[in-house]
């Protein structure tokens, strides 16, 4: 196959050379099976792209302050040469909007457009999580709507008032999610139509739940049955509001809180919907850049057998594929973590070469997947897990070991640290679960959910942290309670729950008498 | 399916709002920043941008997090000698609750104790001048109009074709056509009518005559409409351009520095930082700020720049010459009516006793009237000499374009220069 002339050489770039790399990529693509949505490709400048960056990755987003910190800190680490922006920018929308520096290499451009155009695009298009939580086809859309009506809010109320709503929304926006339950997809144009009718009725709700006249008719089913003595009338038998736990703190808010006005819960609504769309992303980092990362890889190497791509530009290419998967070890001043790119990068291969050379290990370990097709198994591990069940799944003892990783137990009630588990016969299973939980949003992120509503009593909101082996919340805990205050309105209390009993309580506004839990934070 | 689409001449910027919005909301703790910054910068490079810090966590925004304690499950990579069951002391020391995890595996997000940021030129300045306001700025009616600006002036009939404004001229001919037009074609109707009704009469009835006259006349109706013309010289409109006289937004800087022997190169750069910051203020003020430096010992001279700030001169002290030069060129170069007149002065305090009542007389009669505003600074750690106190006696007089104050050392010129040009509330 080697007959084929290069497409370009050197590394200058035009927008035909570019065509025709693309063309060539699609036809590979089509041939692994990638199934993409289409591509919107733009060249950015340099400028442009750090705007891009800090807007987090929104093509359009409304302004906030917060933005404008992002923007500065890339700014900052861009001109000292601490970062490097070139690698990708990739927007989950339907068309796929991905972004290309105008000073990149000819090399660059197409391992861009390898990596994100086809990579993380299929993996948008394919993955369960892209699937089901977000609409890459009416993103774009709906970030156009918020933009327009924080900016309506913004004239209409002030810049100030936004702008503090905005900062308590986003201090909640992990917890904004339902996890468990199947969102509806949002679109821009149901939402707009949507919009004024959900604010009539939502204040109705609302009016509803915190009506000062007690409605004996609705109220009386449940209660004439019971005869306590304390609670003749049955006032307190209504039970816990809400009567399940609500883990979903901003939809919480935004249909309880009780002085909240329309206009701010739409805009707690647009947070909400914007964290949701961004909840994927957070749980399938290795997944979506092992995924990218394997892809343009194959498809350079392709092309390389294929003769399209000469000698120097994959030199270029693999210099820079190696510093982007390579993990640094603990002990290294560059060690920042475990790298999602070289740790999915080494599992979709190794996925691979359990295709097609399997090891009796991998035969013992895989048995379903060992000398199965590469391009079907992995299509499947793409498409059905999410990092934590993805690494449960296929962490083989081979990447365990050529990652040489192990497990440590810091324990604060232990002077020591203690390895509890290294890459051989015995660690291998326990490295796997630790390092799936690692990746688990359960684990990662405090489990804290809304207890009760005072609605009969003092309006108090209470929280409940159920504590993951003891791990207390940081000292972030006052601020977030202060925020969380302003769009309550009414006193909240978070108590910390570790095996059923609350071992710490906080609220906001402090109280008065105790100080000392007051960490003095403004 | 695949576009490309070339955004590069798109707008930069997007975030120009963001930037600002954080600049706003971290005012408090950047203008601490730029007024360290104004007292520790060299004396040349005031107009640059500048770095900013802010405490991280002043700025961070607050979510749940898990703090540290507890018992976590750390898995790192790299593994070189530890086999199960190792116990390993605690990394960092100390051994306290900030067990961060192995090998530094950082809290996001707590890793940098200060967030840099770099302000642009304009930002900087914005920051630097926030709040100062100058005093007297004037917009200088002017008499003799040499210096206008053409503006539009609504239409007129006549002009150079490059102006002709093709929309009115066009609405005009049409307006012409139907009025003239309109008689014409209403007679044309007419006739046309008539020559039918004459023609749908029995032939016995017909009348050939009328009917040829009716023809006729039809011909020549016909023609006249022809005759209208589309479009006429009549019709056409030209934009009107007049020279507006443009009140003027030029001011002048007078830097006034003495250069006897007493004042060392310390004085000077005290001085010339805060000239350099007077210039930089009447810079955002006016279009076009000129600068004369004037130096004085016994006897003053008009220089450059360069001989202003480094060239060294001995002798006394006689201020009173600076100010007649300051005066005479005021007289030969900038009228009054067409400048905004600024004086600044440095000096160290000394004079000649008796000339420090020149001066005084030479300011109130002579110069003071005609300025914008004067200010003097003392660059002395001393006590203060006749000079200061006859130019007390000047500000008694112009009290709200007159101001002095006293430096002694670097630290105090922002502050000073703060002080001087404070926005006055509630005056007029």
């Amino acid at each position: 196959m080697t007959d084929r002339k290069p497409i370009a050489t050197g590394s200058d770039w035009s927008f035909e050379i570019l065509t025709e790399f693309e063309e060539e990529i699609a036809r590979l693509a089509d041939e692994y099976r990638l199934d993409t949505y289409p591509n919107q490709i733009e060249i950015i400048t340099t400028e442009q792209m750090m705007d891009a960056y800090a807007s987090v990755g929104m093509p359009v987003g409304y302004h906030h302050w917060s933005f404008g910190k992002q923007f500065l800190a890339v700014e900052q680490a861009y001109r000292r040469g601490q970062m490097g922006l070139a690698y990708e920018l990739v927007i989950n929308s339907d068309p796929c909007i991905a972004y290309l520096m105008e000073e990149n290499t000819l090399m660059m451009q197409v391992l861009v457009m390898a990596h994100a155009c086809y990579g993380h695009n299929s993996f948008f298009k394919g993955n369960y999580l892209f699937r089901t939580w977000t609409d890459a086809g009416s993103i774009v859309d709906y970030l156009l709507f918020a933009r327009r009506y924080i900016a309506e809010c913004e004239e209409r109320y002030g810049v100030t008032a936004v702008e503090q709503l905005l900062d308590a929304c986003h201090a909640l926006q992990n917890h904004g999610v339902d996890r468990y339950k199947r969102p509806s997809p949002i679109s821009a144009e149901e939402e707009e139509r949507r919009q004024k009718e959900r604010e009539a009725y939502l204040q109705a709700q609302v009016n509803t739940l915190w009506r000062t006249i007690p409605e004996r008719a609705s109220a009386g089913e449940g209660v004439g049955e019971r005869d306590d003595e304390e609670d003749p009338l049955g006032l307190h038998a209504g039970g816990r509001y809400p009567p399940e736990p609500q883990e979903n703190l901003l939809y919480f808010i935004e249909k309880n809180a009780p002085l909240l006005a329309p206009w701010q819960r739409e805009v707690v609504r647009i947070v909400r919907k914007l964290a949701q769309y961004f909840y994927p992303q957070r749980q399938t980092q290795v997944m979506n850049e092992g995924w990218a990362t394997f892809w343009h890889y194959t498809l350079m190497n392709r092309m390389f057998d294929d003769g399209v791509v000469d000698e120097g530009l994959m030199l270029e290419f693999l210099q820079s594929h190696t510093a982007v998967v390579q993990q640094p070890p603990f002990d290294s001043p560059a060690f920042n973590g475990i790298n999602p790119y070289a740790l999915g990068f080494a599992m979709f291969s190794d996925i691979r070469r359990i295709c097609e050379s399997p090891t009796e290990e991998d035969r013992e370990w895989f048995p379903d997947t060992a000398g199965s097709d590469w391009r079907e198994t992995l299509h499947f591990a793409m498409r059905n897990f999410k990092d934590e069940s993805f690494i449960q799944q296929f962490l083989s003892p081979k990447v365990i070991r050529d990652l040489k990783l192990f497990k440590v137990v810091d324990d604060d009630q232990d002077e020591m640290l203690e390895v509890t588990a290294i890459h051989d016969e015995r660690g291998y299973r326990r490295i796997r679960e630790a390092l799936a939980s690692q990746y688990a949003l359960s684990v990662r992120e405090p489990n804290i959910q809304v207890y009760s509503a005072d609605i009969r009593g003092d309006r108090s909101l209470t929280l409940r942290h159920v504590q993951d082996n003891r791990r207390p919340l940081a000292r972030s805990v006052y601020p977030v309670m202060r925020h969380l205050h302003q769009l309550w309105g009414f006193p909240v209390k978070l108590e910390s729950i570790e095996q059923g009993e609350v071992v710490r309580r906080y609220q906001w506004p402090l109280p008065e008498d105790e100080d000392s839990e007051s960490p003095g934070a403004s | 399916m695949t576009y490309f689409i070339d955004r590069r001449a798109n707008a930069k910027n997007k975030s120009a709002v963001n930037r600002q919005r954080f600049l706003d909301r971290y005012r408090g703790h950047i203008k601490r920043s730029v007024e360290e910054a104004v007292n520790r910068r060299s004396i040349t490079d005031m107009g640059r941008g500048e770095k900013v810090s802010i405490p991280t966590r002043d700025i961070s925004e607050p979510v749940f997090q898990h703090g540290p304690g507890g018992r976590r499950t750390i898995i790192a990579p790299g593994n070189k000698e530890f086999v199960e069951g190792d116990r390993l002391r605690r990394p960092g020391g100390g051994g306290g609750g900030d067990g961060a995890g192995e090998g530094g595996a950082s809290n996001q997000g707590e890793g940098m104790d200060e967030f840099a940021f770099t302000l642009t030129r304009e930002e900087f300045l914005d920051f630097v001048f926030d709040g100062l306001e100058l005093p007297h700025l004037e917009r200088k009616p002017l008499v003799d109009l040499d210096e206008v600006k053409p503006v539009r002036a609504g239409l007129t009939r006549d002009g150079v074709p490059a102006r002709i404004n093709i929309v009115r001229s066009m609405r005009e001919a049409h307006a012409r056509r139907i009025a003239m037009r309109g008689p014409i074609k209403r007679a044309l109707r007419e006739a046309r009518e008539a020559l039918e009704a004459e023609e749908r009469k029995d032939p016995v009835l017909r009348n050939p005559a009328r009917i040829d006259e009716l023809k006729a006349e039809i011909e020549r109706l016909e023609k006249r409409l022809e005759a209208v013309p589309f479009i006429d010289t009549y019709d056409l409109r030209y934009n009107n351009v007049i020279n507006q006289p443009q009140p003027s937004s030029k001011a002048v800087m007078f830097c006034v520095m003495d250069v006897s022997g007493s004042m060392t190169q310390a004085h000077k750069d005290i001085a010339k930082r805060f000239f350099l910051l007077l210039y930089l203020f009447l810079e955002r003020n006016y279009e076009r700020v000129e600068l004369v430096f004037v130096r004085h010992h016994t006897a003053a001279k008009e220089v450059d720049e360069e001989e202003f700030f480094y060239s060294r001169e001995t002798g006394g002290t006689i201020v009173s010459s600076a100010l007649t030069l300051v005066d005479e060129i005021i007289e030969a170069r900038y009228p009054p009516s067409q400048w905004n007149l600024y004086v600044a002065q440095a000096s160290d305090g000394d004079n000649w006793d008796d000339d420090s009542l020149t001066c005084r007389d030479l300011l109130v009669n002579s110069l003071m009237p005609r300025l914008q505003y004067f200010t003097y600074v003392e660059i002395t750690p001393h006590a203060h000499q006749a000079l200061w106190e006859e130019y007390e006696r000047v500000e008694a007089e112009y009290a709200d374009r007159f101001a002095m104050r006293q430096i002694v050392e670097a630290g105090d010129i922002y502050p000073v220069f703060r002080e001087l040009f404070r926005r006055r509330a509630a005056q007029s």
